[in-house]
């Protein structure tokens, strides 16, 4: 078990610069506007052209490529969720990843390392153990780690029991891991440009247009487009967006950080979380040390949260890694995560005709990359919910339908 | 770290306080007669608001009350603070 990297040496390609220069233009019209050029929204462009043939597709982001969420996050990949729904979603996509960088035909840098989550007390262990044994009922890979087991995959980890919050045990998911997020989505941009599919980069949504009941395109900063078919993938942005078009959605938005280390020799070739000390880390191919932790509790679209936030997942980390009290932070930084009451995502339709809608991600929505943007291609595509999607539908906050990931999850990437 | 305007002790750090999220969200009147997608609202439905906001906070470590204050979510500038059950400031906005 001890040497599951996949480890690369492999030459970087070129990056297919002409994606961010920032000067393509918006066509009148489109079949389908996607707002939001983040993982998810081109994933959605991806899979529609790819699976549904619909390739007069315009991406429309504010700001830059994958300068969202999408470039901020963690890079942590697993599906060891507590429900069958998310088992659904979520193992559709850790499948997907499975074969990404072979069919899109971009390095990735995806590596199944395996994802552990300790355990420190014994609620603790049980409700690890409840979700361990559903992930067994759901076929999800899934390993129950004693403390000498932990030791044995990751020797760094303090097992002693004399510590705060011992490591009674662990949940693993062999087939977990991470990807480098940025050329995640360059891939996807890549391959969705080489279809078709216009990137409008500095374009900002500022309204949309919508007679009798139904969209017809939107409003932007470089001008009004039409569209017969509108899908907001806009993460943090969900609620300002939803506002627009004249409905509400139960999302708040909140600052969630993140920090890296300077370069180290390898020291950690899996990726480890805990959600009761509130710390999870992972080593890059580089060899920075990249950790994050909860959000911050207030709303905020500033990109930016408090020092003590990470203060107190650097406590946690030193504990359960002594060797990390000599390593020095490199950099912190800042995403805005649109967190729903159940903590899982909302994905379908809306009360506006033909605009749809794929959020509520919050703090653990870059696993789901793949299976979000093909569940939502085929949302749109057809116009009703893909089955996988059909649970996470606005209306199961008035039928009481919740998917409670909150507990299951701990900290929630 | 925030720089939070407790109305009975003045500014303190924000880690001697936590989150309420927004404010005035009032329990329903005739809550029996309410259908799910008024209750919905009432239970899952807060402002997300870009710009003011008009939120709750407890000073937990701190006199232990709860208040109201006006924060800009864009820049985590805050307007005026205020104790419950008094006249609401006008938004800085
Ligand atoms: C610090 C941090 C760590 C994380 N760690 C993990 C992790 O380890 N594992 C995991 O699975 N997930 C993690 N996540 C969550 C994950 O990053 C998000 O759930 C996911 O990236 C959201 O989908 P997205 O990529 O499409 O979002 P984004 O990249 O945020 O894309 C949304 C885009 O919409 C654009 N937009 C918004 N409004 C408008 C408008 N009006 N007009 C045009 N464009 C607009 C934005 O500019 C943005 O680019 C983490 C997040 C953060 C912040
Ligand atoms: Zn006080």
């Amino acid at each position: 078990m001890a040497n599951m990297t996949r480890r690369r040496t492999v030459e970087l390609p070129d990056h297919p610069d002409f994606l961010w220069v920032a000067d393509q233009k918006p066509k009148k019209a489109y079949d389908v506007i996607i707002i939001g050029a983040g993982g998810h929204g081109l994933a959605t462009a991806y899979y529609l052209a790819k699976n549904h043939g619909i390739t007069n597709v315009a991406v429309i982001e504010k700001g830059w490529l994958a300068g969202g969420n999408m470039g901020r996050n963690t890079t942590i990949i697993r599906s060891n969720y507590l429900w069958d729904e998310s088992a659904g979603i979520y193992d559709h996509s850790l499948k997907l990843w499975e074969n990404l960088e072979e069919e899109v035909g971009y390095e990735m840098f995806f590596s199944q390392r395996g994802v552990m989550t300790l355990a420190h007390s014994v609620s603790d262990v049980r409700s690890k153990q409840r979700n361990f044994y559903a992930n067994h009922v759901n076929a999800v890979d899934s390993v129950w780690l004693t403390p000498e087991e932990v030791k044995e995959i990751a020797p760094i980890v303090n097992i002693s029991e004399d510590i705060r919050y011992p490591v009674m045990g662990a949940t693993f998911q062999p087939r977990g891991g991470i990807a480098k997020h940025d050329w995640v989505a360059w891939g996807y941009a890549k391959a969705a440009a080489d279809m078709g599919v216009d990137i409008i980069q500095n374009c900002e949504v500022t309204g949309f247009k919508i007679v009798d009941g139904k969209v017809q395109g939107v409003k932007t900063t470089q001008g009004d487009i039409a569209a017969n078919k509108v899908g907001m993938v806009a993460a943090g942005h969900t609620s300002v967006l939803a506002g627009m078009a004249g409905f509400d959605v139960p999302l708040q938005s909140r600052p969630l950080q993140a920090l890296v280390s300077e370069l180290n020799e390898q020291v950690l070739d899996t990726v480890i979380m805990s959600g009761a000390v509130h710390v999870y880390v992972s080593q890059a191919h580089k060899g920075e040390l990249v950790m994050g932790a909860g959000t911050d509790s207030y709303n905020s679209y500033a990109q930016r949260g408090g020092f003590h936030v990470i203060e107190h997942q650097l406590a946690a980390a030193c504990e359960l890694f002594p060797i990390f009290e000599r390593a020095h932070l490199l950099r912190t930084w800042g995403g805005i995560v649109d967190i729903a009451p159940d903590a899982s995502p909302i994905i379908g339709l809306t009360p506006v005709e033909n605009l749809f809608i794929n959020s509520g991600w919050g703090t653990g929505g870059f696993k789901a990359t793949p299976g979000s943007g093909w569940v939502m291609a085929a949302t749109i595509a057809n116009g009703e919910p893909d089955a996988l999607a059909k649970p996470y539908a606005l209306d199961r906050f008035i039928s009481g339908h919740l998917i409670d990931e909150h507990g299951a999850a701990g900290v929630a990437h | 770290m925030l720089h939070i305007p407790c109305p009975y002790c003045g500014p303190r750090d924000e880690t001697e306080f936590h989150y309420g999220s927004e404010a005035h969200v009032a329990y329903p009147e005739n809550s029996s007669n309410l259908t799910d997608e008024e209750w919905a609202k009432f239970v899952f439905i807060r402002s997300n608001p870009k710009g003011w906001m008009a939120e709750r906070w407890v000073h937990s470590a701190g006199c232990r009350r709860w208040f109201n204050v006006w924060r800009n979510t864009i820049n985590h500038e805050f307007g005026p603070s205020y104790k419950p059950f008094t006249q609401q400031p006008k938004s800085p906005a």
